[in-house]
């Protein structure tokens, strides 16, 4: 046994130099430049003392709520629909979703301002429909708009790989016990997604959480966290500030997907 | 079903498919499945078994033309969800979010039966199954045996009007096999329930059946009960699938069944009989004199309480024939065998 976890310690050693030195140190460095600047601790409880901050982290919590919501929805329907269905042009249609993946924020920003901006289509379209021009690039409805757009392809391939393996059989047999679509839907095709949607999801929240080329490129005036830091950083150069509230928001972060992981976990346990 | 009614009579007409790759899975299938028997659809890997269930419980649309009859009733445009048939698969098909009381309890809850009732009859079920003690279990945590009785279970809670069993054992071991195979049976008559049970075995066939179904190439090739199929197979398929079939070939002169290797008496062989049939158990081992064919011995297998020979005898199979254990035989040793004429057959 001894001579077992030796061995097995060396090869882990690897990775293990390779997290300290790349994850940890890095980390607690961050931490540690929090504290240095002149009101110590204050950077870290400003986040729920300062009003601005506070807001700023329930708004970026929000935003990144409604955009993993909002992509597990379209994505779990359409990827189920692109899995099941071959029509003329699928394979073609699949491909191409793998394309926003490819862009940096700025190019998604751009894209949201093209559609919903002053000169963008749907204010075009919704002058002429009813004379009103509707803009809403500029905010926090471009800015979900943006991070949706991007996230539900990647969640799409996810969910299209998890419907693949979804037992027939099973919805074979509920149907057989009288349940309908619908309820199949509910009984089936979501538990036996429901892996695939955590992890997408949990890849969703966190990159709307930390998000900052397409905010930048919208305005700089949009109350989201990493704005709020990239301020703090380049503008005020309150560096202990911009560290104290990154490491808050990577834990922050971080506790709401294990919340929602263990939640998620304990529903499966409770019903199995 | 509710238990006072009368169970199930199914009858299938024109029943075709062909599936949408041009696939000709069954040809136009005419069947009739009386109340309360159980029938055993049996035939080789591919023939249209599993694809005749799926019409039957409304998982498959027949070609144009087909039709499926509940009591009389046209059922085809109905899907499953409105026929109320159980179906078993091989693969088990279990809820995984759910537990085995909530698998059993499933069709109940779908139909809104009140909590004190569905409970019982999920406890009812489970008793039924004898497996109470796993209620709670979830159902990674359940062997294969297990896993089908829940099966089962969930199936028969809701009181469907027939059961539709798709290889239900083929996924077990052997002695389990055996064991659930037997209390599928005393199930199935305890109920009374109309059932079809697909297998390609043909010993689970003969052993459930009322009456057996053997498909060949999506058609049908015989329907009988197990003893008609295996005494009067009607066609050279049915009666190599089921069980071993010895044949030879000869002609008939002066009441009896002339070979190469011998003739054997056979007072009631059909004139232009070319070809005579045997199952194994009508071969007996013979002296020279009293010998009907002479042959050698090219195989001999030990199964413990007997011995499988075959005996070549000069045909292109060799026939198949088993010998109490104690006797040695070996490859090449000459051998005389009697055939019991009563066993003897011709297509
Ligand atoms: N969805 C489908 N699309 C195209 N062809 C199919 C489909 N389902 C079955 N087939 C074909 O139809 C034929 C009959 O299939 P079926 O599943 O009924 O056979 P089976 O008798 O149940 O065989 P097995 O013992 O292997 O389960 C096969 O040739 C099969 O390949
Ligand atoms: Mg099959």
């Amino acid at each position: 046994m001894t001579r077992d976890s030796y061995r097995l310690t060396t090869l882990l050693l690897p990775a293990g130099i390779f997290f300290a030195a790349f994850f940890l140190l890095p980390l607690a460095q961050l931490f540690h430049i929090g504290l240095t600047g002149k009101q110590g601790w204050g950077a870290y409880t400003a986040i729920v003392t300062d009003r601005n901050y506070f807001s700023s982290l329930v708004s970026t919590l929000g935003l990144a709520a409604a955009t993993t919501a909002a992509t597990l929805i379209i994505s779990g329907i359409a990827g189920v629909f692109l899995q099941r269905n071959r029509f003329p042009g699928n394979g073609a249609l699949v491909a191409m979703l793998t394309f926003p993946l490819a862009f940096p924020g700025v190019v998604i920003g751009f894209m949201v301002i093209m559609l919903a901006g002053r000169q963008g289509l749907i204010g075009d379209v919704s002058r002429w429909l009813t004379g009103d021009k509707i803009v809403f690039a500029y905010s926090m409805a471009g800015l979900f708009m943006g991070y949706v757009y991007f996230s539900i392809p990647r969640t799409i391939l996810t969910v299209m790989a998890a419907a693949e393996k979804l037992d027939p059989k099973l919805e074979e047999a509920a149907r057989s016990l009288g349940a309908s679509t619908w309820r199949v839907v509910l009984d089936v095709i979501i538990p036996g997604l429901k892996p695939a949607f955590i992890s997408a999801g949990a890849i969703c929240f966190a990159t709307a959480m930390g998000a900052f080329g397409t905010a930048f490129t919208l305005a700089t005036r949009i109350n989201v966290l990493p704005m709020v830091i990239y301020t703090e950083f380049t503008l005020e150069a309150n560096i202990a500030t911009a560290a104290a509230l990154s490491f808050v928001l990577g834990a922050v972060t971080w506790v709401v997907l294990a919340v929602a992981r263990t939640a998620a976990g304990s529903t499966v346990a409770a019903a199995g | 079903m509710t238990d006072s009614m009368k169970p199930l009579a199914i009858t299938l007409t024109g029943c075709a498919k062909t599936f949408a790759d041009g696939t000709k899975a069954l040809e136009p299938l005419d069947l009739v499945i009386k109340s309360g028997e159980t029938l055993v659809l049996l035939g080789p890997s591919g023939c249209g078994k599993t694809t005749t269930l799926r019409i039957i419980a409304g998982l498959e649309q027949p070609d144009a033309g087909g039709t499926v009859l509940f009591d009389g009733e046209d059922v085809t445009p109905l899907s499953i969800e409105k026929r109320n048939v159980g179906m078993v698969f091989q693969s088990y098909a279990l809820f995984p979010n759910m537990s085995v009381a909530e698998n059993i309890g499933y069709g109940l809850r779908l139909r809104k039966t009140p909590s004190a009732a569905l409970r019982a009859r999920v406890n009812e079920m489970l008793g039924m199954m004898r497996i109470e003690k796993l209620a709670d279990r979830r159902i990674d945590q359940l062997s294969g045996g297990q896993r089908q009785r829940v099966a089962l279970a969930r199936a028969l809670a809701v009181r469907p009007r027939a059961l539709l069993l798709d290889e239900p054992l083929t996924a077990l071991d052997a002695k389990l096999r055996d064991a659930l195979r037997i209390e599928i049976d005393e199930l199935l008559r305890r109920l009374g329930i109309t059932a079809v049970y697909v297998t390609h075995d043909q010993a689970e066939a003969m052993a459930l059946g009322d009456r057996i179904v053997v498909m060949e190439h999506g058609k049908v090739a015989q329907i009988g009960t197990p003893r008609d199929i295996y005494q009067r197979p009607a066609t050279l398929f049915v009666a190599d699938f089921i069980g071993t079939m010895n044949r030879v070939a000869g002609h008939v002169a002066g009441g009896a069944f002339v070979t190469s290797a011998g003739s054997i008496p056979w007072p009631e062989a059909p004139a232009r009989a070319t070809e005579a049939m045997f199952r194994p158990q009508d071969v007996s081992i013979a002296d020279d004199g009293a010998a009907h064919l002479k042959g050698t011995i090219t195989a001999a297998f030990f199964l413990g309480d007997r011995t499988r020979l075959a005996v070549d005898v000069g045909g292109d199979k060799p026939l198949i024939l088993e010998a109490a254990a104690r006797r040695d035989f070996s490859h090449g040793d000459p051998i005389g065998l009697r055939i019991d004429p009563h066993g003897l057959l011709s297509l």
